[in-house]
Parts: C-alpha cells; structure tokens; sequence
C-alpha cells in the first residue's frame, strides 16, 4: 500500500459505513480505524444514518414469524460479552483475541455451558407463560438467570482462576475466583439433594477461620444437571472455600466437617 | 442517535431499545419479544429491499433477529445505538446473501447498462417507492445525481463500492467522494448524531 493509498483510507468512512467495502481495503480501513477516532465517530454517525435508510423501506411482518423466532431463540445460546475489545466487526474470525489463555477459553466454555442451561430453561418458560399459570416458574427463572449472569460475571473474567475437587459425597465441585472482581463462584457436577430438612452452605476460610458465604439454591440438585452460586462476601484474603451440610437456614459456623474444601489460587 | 429512530409523523414514543436490549442479553425473553415488535418491521423492509425475494427476505430477518438473541450481550452502546446496531447487521447478513448469489446477474447488469437501459436508474425509482418515509425521500432528493446513485447502489443493492464504480463507468476516487459526501448530507439533512 503506498502512502497516498494510506491517507486515502479515512475517505471510506461512508464505504464502510454501509458495508461496501471488502477483502483487503476492509482489514486495512478497519486497522485504521483502531486508531483513528475521529473516523469511528463519523462511522457511527454515517451508520445511523444508514439504518433511518433501512428504517424508511419497513414493512409488517406476518404473525408466523414472530412465532417462528421466538420459537428458535428458546434453543440458541446467547455468548457471553465480548471480552477483547475494539476486535474488527466484519473482518473477524481469524486470529484468536490476543492475552487468550487457555484457562480463560475454559471459563468461557463454561460460561457458554451455564448461559445454555439458561436458555433451554427457557423454553419451558416461554410456553408456560402462553398457558398462562406458571408465575412461579418465570419468577424462579429470572432468579435463576440472575444467577447464572452473575456467576457468568465471575467466569469470564480476565484473571479468572479455578481449583477442581471431588467432593465425600462423590460430586465434583469447581471454585472460581477473580481477584479483580473479589468475588468467587463455586459450581458443582452431582451434587445430590441434601437431605431432608438441610441445606448446602458455601463458606470462605479464612486462614482456617470460616465466614459464611451463603446457601446454595438446591433446586438443581439430585437433577445430575451443574449448579452454580456465586459466594456472597468478598473473597478478600480467603485462603480458601468450603461447603458443609446444615440445618435448614443455615448456620453462624460450620456444624458439620465440610463435603469439600478447596484452596484458592493467591490473588 | 439520542432521537427516537422513528422518521417523520408522530413518532410513537417507543420503548427503550438499549434497555430491553440490556434485558435480552440477561436471557429475558419478554424483553426480545417486545424487542422484536419494535425492530422487525424495519429488518424486514431492508432485507425485502436489499433481497427482493419475499421468503429469502424472511429467512433472512429471522436470522437476523436469532443473531441479535444470541449477541446482545456483545452490544456496544458506545458504537452507536440498538437501533443502528440491529440494522446494520440485517445490512450485512443481507448483503452477504445478495453477494453469494450475484455472479449471474453481473452480466446481465452491464448488459443493461451498455444498452442505456441504466439498471440503477429503476433501482433508484424501486426504492424511492418504497420509502414510506417523508424525510428519507425528501434528503434523498437533495443529494446529486451521483451521489444518490451511490448510495442507492451500495445500501439498497448491496453493491461493493468497487461494483458501485463498475456499473456507473467512474473512478474508485470518485465513488468513494460520492458515497461519503451523500451519506454526510443525508445525515446532515436527517439531523443524525451518532
């Protein structure tokens, strides 16, 4: 490319705008664009002008479809939030983000595995809701999906660290923690139904001192489906987390010597 | 856009793109339905626009609404707003449609335009028929013959703006100008923020 090619490039703002431009002209204008602000800002101004284009051919759809994709989005998985930024938008797809380490694909692959678990439940509320008597069911869900985003939170982040353990009741348990966030999920393969009249409370130790950090929603459990609870508290110094069974409502200290104990990687 | 993105006549206040959208991408799938009310009459116009086939322009929009499902986590209010998010991806999944398939009528279009029967000329009455909307027509009428050509063939058709130079017999110098300086007056003339 020569140098007038170069200062050429900010004029395909409009090209790119509306999409015309491809192959290498588009990686070249999107490279520049990385670094050229007054560019991405008329681009979005220019795109914005492009959708009240769009926005002046609108037509009314036919009921069926708007059945037909609600009927798809209960089976499709949302991804997670784009985590590198400013990636190219229409080129991408090539080289992999960059600082991506293997841990952090695994929590993605996790992430996407919950918001999955989410989105199937779904289904079931979006057809319960048109029958009409399953308040309850969209009330649990939107905890539920509560939940799970916030666990979410924890697992795509940057400086997400995890710490695998079988649990004395066979289960599999994972603790993942981010130092940034100070917070720490604990998610769990297995997991049977505590018994009657008991719950399953999350603990952080610290230096072997236990603070409670909450009950987990046991719902899920005994269906051999994940759970997953994000630790209420801060992780602060933790050195590391705990599960016990206790008496319903939980206790002010373990009562009981924990199903399973994890250390936490040191922040 | 800070403006409701309806153009011309009384604008219904419609609800909060980029709070539903905030919803969507927490898996609430009231907040896409309502989401869906709001956007899908203009996917559908655009990808009708761009495709011309009735069933592929559904296929498309429905594509195109599973897609904003599946991303919204991924929307970047600090790119632009919902609105201009969601049609610019039904841009593109239908521009990329159009393209697969466009090899065969290529020749044909330089056919016609060899012949002096500019193709675009009736792409340009197509589409300026179809805009239900006052204020598009009447910026649309205040661009250059050139410019208007442009951006009609480009957004409308979904031409490259390589093909865009082709099919008017200009230089690459020259369209590129055009389209940048139409879609600047249109966004002048539409009082567009970003």
């Amino acid at each position: 490319m020569t140098r007038a090619d170069r200062a050429d490039l900010h004029t395909l703002t409009g090209a790119y705008a509306v999409y015309a431009l491809s192959g290498r002209e588009l990686l070249a204008f999107e490279r520049h664009l990385a670094d050229c602000e007054a560019c991405a800002q008329e681009v979005r101004e220019l795109r914005a002008t492009a959708a009240k284009l769009g926005m002046a051919t609108s037509l009314t759809p036919s009921p069926v479809l708007k059945d037909d994709v609600m009927r798809r989005i209960a089976t499709v998985r949302q991804d997670p939030p784009r985590v590198a930024r400013s990636e190219p938008e229409f080129s991408g797809g090539g080289a992999p983000p960059r600082r991506a380490s293997r841990g952090r694909w695994q929590n993605f692959a996790l992430a996407a595995c919950l918001a999955g678990a989410v989105a199937l439940g779904g289904v079931a509320v979006w057809q319960n809701q048109q029958a009409s008597d399953a308040r309850d069911t969209a009330r649990r869900s939107e905890q539920q999906v509560a939940r799970v985003e916030a666990v979410t939170e924890v697992l795509a982040a940057p400086d997400a660290h995890s710490r695998n353990a079988k649990l004395t009741n066979g289960a599999t348990g994972t603790v993942v923690v981010s130092h940034a966030l100070d917070k720490a999920a604990f998610l769990a393969s297995g997991l049977p139904k505590p018994p009657d009249g008991r719950v399953y409370q999350l603990w952080f130790s610290d230096g072997g001192t236990m603070r409670s950090a909450g009950l987990m929603d046991t719902a899920d459990t005994g269906t051999g489906r994940g759970t997953a609870a994000l630790l209420s508290g801060a992780v602060g110094k933790a050195s590391g987390v705990g599960v016990t069974v206790e008496p319903a409502g939980g206790s002010k200290a373990p009562t009981t010597d924990p199903i399973g104990l994890m250390s936490l990687p040191a922040g | 856009m800070r403006e409701p993105v309806f153009i011309g006549g009384p604008a219904p206040r419609g609800p909060d793109l980029e709070e539903l959208l905030g919803l969507v991408a927490r898996g609430d799938q009231n907040a896409f339905a309502a989401l869906y009310d709001a956007v899908s009459g203009s996917v559908l116009g655009l990808t009708r626009s761009l495709l011309r086939d009735p069933a592929q322009a559904e296929e498309v929009t429905q594509e195109v609404l599973v897609e904003v499902w599946r991303t919204a986590a991924r929307f970047e209010p600090a790119r632009g707003s919902a609105m201009a998010w969601i049609m610019t991806l039904a841009h593109r999944r239908a521009v990329d449609r159009v393209r697969s398939a466009q090899s065969a009528s290529d020749r044909e279009e330089r056919a016609a335009l060899l012949n002096r029967t500019p193709a675009f000329d009736e792409v340009t009455e197509q589409v300026e028929a179809r805009l239900e909307r006052e204020q598009v027509r009447r910026c649309m009428q205040g661009l250059t013959e050139l410019q208007r050509q442009s951006v009609t063939l480009a957004y409308y058709r979904g031409r490259t703006y390589r093909e865009v130079a082709e099919l008017l017999q200009l230089p690459l110098g020259t369209v590129k100008t055009r389209l940048r300086d139409g879609l600047i007056r249109l966004r002048d003339c539409m009082g567009v923020g970003a």
